[in-house]
């Protein structure tokens, strides 16, 4: 029987582990803190995958590049979007004149 | 052992292998894009009813999802293997790790099946049969709307997923790989993780809400 | 000029890549770079031309204020047919589908793309799209416009919108696996000794417009999904009755859209700064410049989008962060064009063809891009907005600039294409009327616009028929020059003299090699030592 390399092996029982806290996590009724919690630990799983499954940490730069291109332009989508949705309703509108 | 067919193109075998990795990774980049599209259509419409979004995931069934995010996880950890078995040179090993992966696939695919199915006796289908008991039915309708189509665009990924790597599971058993090449192997197992990577965000975005008292 | 060997293959006229494999079957299940560049030529001039039959039912019923042939609907539907096909089925795949295919690998000294059965798959998939993409718009009556905005799209319009929409998602496909194509052929098969800064600047703008047909396509992609699922679902995240916002639509369409208009004009760019050297016999003026600028623009193109939603409802501060970005993304491009200018100041000037047209791409791009400023100007914006100075704005830029572009790339890389010489005199009638037909078209609605005419209207007021009569009157000139490449073009395809290797004394590998080239491109792989645009060369 073919024993499984060990970094991936802990990387897999670390991830089911930062599930298993996510989950419980969202039952202990954190309030507005949630959805950012939530997001950070799956950002670090998915930082996880990227660099040990994926194997970026050992890549060429050029794959680093890529990868990041993706995730810096989705950034570009969010944050300008966002520009408009948070001063849209927040800023009361200055009177005529 | 087959023959490798070197492109003329390419200069040699590590050239060319190293070009298909650099185009999954730049393909893992639009796919990026595309899903982080819906993902910002998402969070702006949990900006702009953040209260009804908050109620409606809470009827989500948390159990299957969490167990098909394991499933994935786990997918993933042998799909990862698989890869490194590759480039130990072994062909037969990475194939059956390949198929345990799929299989793992499969059973994502078949709880989904389950799950949508239990949705849709309760009326969780979005359109004229919809119901919902929360305060504001409407925008939770709309919750529900980007659900299917986010967990739908998915599975679809995960199937697509599922077949290339049966066919490349299928090639490594035939003893097709070797440590000089196994580019097709590298491939699929990075658009594997990606497909995982969009479920650990989309699993956060869609389950998790809602569930503190 | 690069140091090879070979400059014309001692061959008789049976061995290019057109004479290999003579069966349609060759053709369509061809892996050639330089083939598919032509199975995309003869599609994109087809759409081209519908396209056009558009724009001349559009153009004869504004001749009389009360439209003269057409009803509002079916004038909705014409303009709507219009955009899209000239937008996705022509414009975008221009220049990168045609002399993108045919020249990137031989510019950098490689047999092939990266993945050339995937460029194969491009042109299918682009094939097929328009074939949707038509069907939907001849056989549905979709009228919203090639915006598809919300809620007119999801709630209002036609059921066969959900084809059209489908057919551009397929056509998204095309465009991304194209860029994806040409960005990792640029990264991995340059020839020895051919770095970044010997690249020709076509090879930089290309691979500035493959990023954004990479990383914008996509958006658009999950966005025409999400208004074909409202459609489907009856609800949606941009529905205002389930407290969505349509807003939403506008903002993840234009992120798209925007960058869009760049994947249109960068590719033309790179053409006029390939051209304008060679008919000045100079080397280029701060290619450094002209290469980094291609990248800015691509990148601050991403930035600006906010600017299409001005009175749409987004709030005042996005507006007036996307209107100063806006201002920013005007300066790479002045350096280009600066930059062209430098490149022709003393320089040996001759007036070829496609020199022609790239003085008028300089000239006409100009306009139209100085125009975009006026818009981004928020105060001026309110009143031009949805009127015919942003239509006369953008066909400067696509139609002055863009079209302008692809017929000099058309000219200067005919001989290499086809092995064939056209006939100069002809072609240079032909651009100088395209250039008056143009502007007699197009400068009358900068006219309109400030005087107040709205767009997409299929009646005006009695006031704007005189301007209208002058653009429809220039339509008819254009649609005949347009016409006349088409006929000489092809005639020399039979009787033009044969071309030699380098008919204009050009630098870059391209023209290192035989015309028509063999199907591998280069006999031996080349090997560059020197920096690009090393003029002046000895001719050939």
């Amino acid at each position: 029987m073919p024993m499984p390399p060990r970094r991936i092996a802990i990387v897999w029982l670390v991830l089911l582990g930062l599930l298993g806290g996510n989950i419980l996590l969202a039952y202990a009724g954190l309030g507005i803190a949630a959805p950012a919690v939530h997001i950070v630990i799956a950002a670090a799983m998915a930082a996880l995958v990227l660099l040990v499954f994926m194997e970026l940490d050992r890549g060429a730069s050029l794959f680093w590049v890529f990868a990041g291109a993706g995730f810096f332009w989705l950034a570009i989508l969010f944050a300008l979007t966002a520009a408009d949705y948070l001063t849209r309703y927040n800023f009361a509108p200055t009177t005529g004149g | 052992m087959s023959e490798h067919v070197l492109e003329k193109q390419f200069a040699d075998l590590a050239h060319q292998s190293e070009t298909a990795e650099l185009g999954i990774w730049g393909f893992i980049a639009t796919e990026v894009l595309f899903l982080g599209g819906l993902f910002c259509a998402y969070t702006v419409y949990r900006y702009l009813q953040p209260a009804a979004v908050i109620e409606a995931a809470r009827h989500t069934k948390i159990v299957i999802g969490s167990v098909n995010t394991g499933v994935l996880l786990t997918s993933s950890f042998f799909m990862s293997w698989a890869s490194l078995a590759a480039r130990a040179g072994q062909s037969r090993l990475l194939g059956w790790l390949m198929l345990i992966a799929a299989a793992l696939g499969v059973v994502f695919v078949a709880l989904k099946g389950l799950e949508y199915a239990q949705e849709i006796t309760e009326h969780l289908w979005p359109g004229q049969h919809f119901s919902l008991d929360i305060a504001e039915p409407r925008e939770g309708e709309v919750f529900y709307f980007i659900y299917w189509l986010l967990t739908g665009i998915h599975a679809l990924h995960l199937i697509v997923g599922i077949c290339a790597v049966s066919v490349i599971a299928r090639r490594a058993m035939r003893g097709e790989f070797s440590a000089a090449y196994h580019s097709p192997v590298r491939v699929v197992s990075l658009y594997w993780h990606f497909v995982d990577i969009v479920w650990i965000f989309l699993f956060v975005l869609i389950y998790l809400p809602g569930r503190g008292a | 000029m690069t140091a090879t060997t070979v400059v014309e293959l001692p061959h008789p006229h049976g061995d290019s890549y057109l004479t290999d494999g003579t069966t349609i079957s060759s053709w369509l299940l061809t892996h050639d770079h330089k083939r598919i560049a032509i199975l995309y030529c003869l599609s994109i001039t087809a759409f081209f031309f519908i396209g056009g039959a558009a724009a001349a039912l559009i153009r004869l019923n504004l001749l009389t204020p009360r439209g003269l042939l057409l009803d509002a609907e079916t004038y909705n539907r014409t303009f709507t047919l219009h955009g899209v096909v000239m937008v996705w089925l022509f414009l975008v795949p221009s220049i990168p589908t045609t002399f993108g295919n045919f020249l990137l690998p031989l510019m950098l000294g490689a047999k092939d793309l990266a993945f050339p059965r995937i460029n194969l798959l491009s042109w299918y998939l682009f094939v097929l799209s328009g074939l949707i993409v038509l069907g939907g718009l001849i056989g549905g009556s979709v009228d919203t416009g090639w915006t598809f905005y919300e809620p007119l799209s999801s709630g209002y319009s036609s059921g066969a919108l959900v084809v059209v929409l489908f057919g551009i998602f397929v056509n998204g496909f095309s465009s991304i696996l194209t860029g994806l194509n040409f960005v990792v052929t640029i990264h991995r098969l340059r020839a020895p000794g051919l770095t970044w800064y010997r690249l020709p600047i076509f090879c930089w703008s290309t691979y500035a417009t493959s990023v954004i047909l990479m990383l914008a396509t996509p958006v658009l992609a999950v966005t025409l999904l999400l208004v074909a699922a409202e459609r489907l679902f009856g609800v949606g995240v941009f529905d205002p009755t389930h407290g969505g916002d349509p807003l939403l639509f506008q903002h993840m369409f234009w992120f798209y859209s925007h960058p869009a208009v760049y994947i249109m004009i960068l590719p033309g760019m790179g053409v006029i700064s390939e051209i304008i050297p060679c008919f000045a016999r100079k080397q280029i003026f701060g290619y450094h410049f002209i290469a980094w600028s291609s990248v800015a623009i691509a990148v601050v193109g991403f930035l600006v989008w906010g600017h299409h939603m001005f009175v749409s409802g987004e709030s005042i501060y996005a507006a007036l962060v996307f209107s100063f970005l806006s201002f920013i993304v005007a300066v790479p491009s002045a350096i280009k064009v600066f930059n062209w200018l430098a490149t022709l100041h003393k320089g040996s000037i001759t007036f070829e063809a496609p020199m022609l047209y790239a003085l008028g791409f300089i000239l006409l791009f100009t306009i139209g891009g100085l125009t975009g400023l006026f818009l981004a100007t928020l105060a001026f914006d309110e009143h031009v907005t949805a009127t015919y100075f942003v239509v006369a704005h953008f066909h400067y830029i696509m139609v002055g600039g863009m079209v302008s572009a692809y017929f000099a790339a058309l000219h200067y890389w005919w001989p290499k294409v086809t092995g064939r010489l056209y006939p100069e005199s002809w072609a240079r009638f032909a651009a100088i009327l395209i250039f008056f037909g143009f502007n007699l078209t197009f400068f009358p609605q900068f006219i309109l616009g400030y005087l107040g005419m709205p767009r997409r209207y299929a009646t005006y007021p009695p006031e704007f028929q005189v301007w209208n009569v002058f653009s429809s009157a220039g339509a008819s000139i254009l649609a005949i020059a347009y016409v006349l490449p088409l006929l000489y073009l092809g005639w020399s395809l039979f009787r033009g003299e044969r071309a030699p290797a380098n008919p204009w004394g050009a630098t870059g590998l391209e023209w290192q090699t035989a015309s028509p080239p063999p199907t591998d491109n280069f006999p031996r792989t080349p090997r560059v030592t020197r920096r690009p645009y090393d003029y002046p060369a000895p001719a050939a």
